[in-house]
């Protein structure tokens, strides 16, 4: 029989190791998948992550990959400061959502004016957006002890509400025929998330994203705030008594993690997407959740997390294109993914140990 | 008898055939949460139980077959998550979210081909002369079995917690897993067995919405039905027959939302379609603050891993 022994302190190769092995484990149950499914399961998996790399198409695909990415690592590393802590913000969608909106509201108000600052502020409105929606459970978390996760999850549903309120209605484009959707950003120069540097995908969100990543790594090992969500999270009375106080840290942690979400919101709406529609949003705050726990809730193994989570993205739309495998299926493999990661992180925690053989030994 | 374009009789009966998912895998999740496991996963469970619920009844031509399919669909899906919680000693909040998310793409994939079919009907029982009863007849006698066997269910869940010894140990467990393992209980295999029969009244809620409810297959078809079942959970300060005050008025909300927008109400629709959210938010906020709160009910073990040292 096999046992479970306690470490006193988790182990630092499994940490970085536990990762990788959950990944090698999700190629092969997805490959049996696939294989169910009369894919050749070699061929899709060479399709997900190598080809989008450095197959035929790959000048083309790279650049998605930071398109995708951008978004992920931006939702997943507020996300992460939270996680540490023990603050469950599990509705990002809804701030993502939030932000999109009230940042394009912004930049539709003022159309056609152009102006150098127009852009920044619908940045600024786009953070706004999804702090304010943020704050409402940050509020009644420390106001009324609710349960953060509920509240921020239901408060996804009324997002979706108003986002297709917005799309056929207070946002739609007057010049649109009564279609539903707003008026396309890439046609209104001044409130435009352009692409960078040509065929890299680089756009405004990107850059963001790179930005945020190091200024949360240099705050939770730099700064003593992060040594508070790191404390709190890890040991909660012994955060009490060494002053923390865990009102502050959630109206922190839900407040940064709902900008951030809605900067990639408002990012996204201006740029690849380009508009408001009713299904804009590609569910970028769920699978960022997957994305912090692959990155192992630190800021830069979330910036490499979100590339891989891109590439499964490009990569799956790639096997569904070319191999006609069912979109469905890149998201049961993002989703057996991160059931291996949680299975996995058990040895980073626990030693294995044959039972018998302990016995032995005394 | 009229209120406002609505009969009151076809509210207080629809709204009885409306709480049926959510009374379901609540009770199922009151149960999981007595034993101090936090499954997040009824969302992900329930629509697994409404796919394999589905596809078991349109093959078989047998509702009730199909209600065993997504009860079992979806206990397959919990065992991942009893591996996972039980024996690796994951978190529970990651791994339940985890379910979700692997159970809506699962439920999708299974799904697929299946749209636009209608699935067999599940019949209300014949009550004969009862049913001709002014007003109660239409409220209590015009019902498929279902409904009837969800408030049973609360009843029995009730009955043997409060005065069955496998009641007793159950809650033993959830309030310290520690006393119960000193007193020589198997505390995982007694959690296992509690997420597997919230897994089942979990499918069979999903199973409900997508064989009497809807009646078809779409993707995402609980929409968030799990979620409010977790948020009754805590509204009912894990009291069973609270469970189903809470399932029926929230039950209650939705018809009466639904019947507002088919009456043409001047509350725009998009108001009327998210209120059943905002109410279970407001609820949360009700039940949560103030003297009486919810919290302090909670199984004092909730949501913390066991782990025999020795």
């Amino acid at each position: 029989m096999l046992r479970l022994e306690k470490r006193p302190t988790p182990s630092r190769a499994w940490a970085w190791g536990t990762p990788f092995l959950a990944v090698l484990l999700t190629m092969i149950a997805g490959g049996a998948l696939f294989a169910m499914l009369g894919k050749d399961p070699v061929a899709v998996v060479r399709t997900i992550f190598w080809d989008p790399l450095l197959g035929e198409y790959a000048f083309y695909l790279r650049g998605q990959l930071l398109v995708k990415a951008g978004p992920l690592a931006l939702i997943a590393v507020g996300l992460a400061l939270g996680f540490r802590a023990g603050i469950w913000n599990i509705g990002a969608e809804g701030q993502y959502i939030m932000g999109a909106i009230f940042g394009a509201s912004v930049g539709l108000a003022v159309y056609p004016t152009e102006s150098r600052w127009i852009f920044p502020l619908m940045i600024l409105a786009g953070g706004f957006g999804g702090w304010l929606w943020a704050m409402i459970p940050a509020l009644l978390k420390t106001r009324f002890n609710t349960n953060e996760i509920l509240v921020s999850l239901m408060l996804v549903y009324v997002a979706e509400t108003i986002l297709s309120k917005a799309a056929t209605g207070f946002l739609r484009n007057p010049e649109g025929a009564g279609f539903p959707g707003s008026r396309n950003f890439s046609s209104y120069p001044a409130a435009r998330n352009p692409e960078l540097i040509a065929g890299t995908g680089m756009h405004w969100g990107v850059v963001a994203a790179f930005i945020v990543v190091i200024a949360a790594y240099v705050l939770l090992q730099r700064h003593l705030l992060g040594f508070q969500i790191r404390l709190a999270g890890q040991a909660p009375r012994a955060a009490r008594f060494a002053g923390v106080r865990p009102n502050r840290l959630v109206i922190f942690c839900l407040g940064a993690s709902g900008a951030l979400a809605g900067l990639a919101g408002l990012f996204e709406v201006t740029g690849p997407a380009g508009q408001i529609s009713i299904d804009f949003n590609q569910g970028y705050g769920f699978t960022a959740i997957i994305v912090a726990f692959l990155g192992r809730l630190n800021p830069v193994g979330i910036l490499l997390a979100a590339l891989l989570m891109a590439l499964t993205y490009v990569g799956g739309e790639m096997a569904a294109t070319n191999l006609g495998l069912p979109s469905a299926a890149i998201r049961v493999f993002q989703g057996m993914l991160l059931f291996f990661l949680l299975a996995v992180d058990v040895l980073s925690n626990y030693r294995v140990r044959i039972a018998a053989f302990v016995k032995e030994a005394r | 008898m009229e209120l406002f374009g609505i009969n009151p009789a076809i509210l207080v009966a629809s709204l009885m055939v409306a709480a049926v998912p959510i009374l379901l895998a609540a009770i199922g999740e009151l149960v999981v949460e007595k034993a101090g496991v936090l499954n997040l996963g009824v969302e992900g469970m329930m629509i697994m139980g409404a796919i394999s619920g589905f596809i078991t009844a349109v093959h078989t031509g047998s509702p009730a077959l199909g209600f065993l399919g997504g009860a079992l669909g979806a206990m397959a899906l919990s065992l991942v998550f009893a591996l996972l919680t039980q024996v690796f000693l994951a978190n529970q909040v990651a791994t339940g979210l985890a379910l979700t998310l692997f159970g809506l793409g699962f439920s999708s994939l299974m799904g697929q081909g299946y749209n636009g079919i209608k699935p067999p009907r599940t019949p209300s029982l014949p009550f004969g002369p009862l049913e001709q009863i002014p007003f109660f007849g239409r409220v209590l006698f015009s019902h498929d079995w279902v409904v009837y066997a969800s408030v049973a269910i609360v009843a029995a869940v009730w009955a043997v917690l409060r005065y069955s010894r496998a009641g007793l140990i159950l809650r033993a467990v959830g309030e310290s897993h520690d006393a119960a393992h000193a007193l020589g209980y198997k505390v995982v295999r007694i959690r296992v067995l509690a997420i597997l029969f919230g897994a089942a009244m979990a499918g069979m809620g999903g199973a409900y919405i997508s064989l009497v409810r809807v009646p078809q297959w779409t993707d995402g078809i609980t929409a968030g039905a799990g979620w409010i079942a977790l948020a009754i959970v805590v509204f009912a300060s894990w009291k069973p027959w609270r469970v189903l005050v809470g399932a029926w008025l929230f039950g209650g909300i939705t018809v009466l939302q639904l019947n507002l927008q088919a009456a043409g109400s001047r509350i725009p629709v998009e108001y009327l379609s998210m209120s059943p959210y905002l109410i279970t938010i407001l609820v949360l906020v009700i039940m949560s603050s103030g003297r009486g709160r919810a919290g302090l009910n909670a199984p004092a073990s909730l949501g913390q891993n066991f782990h025999a040292s020795r």
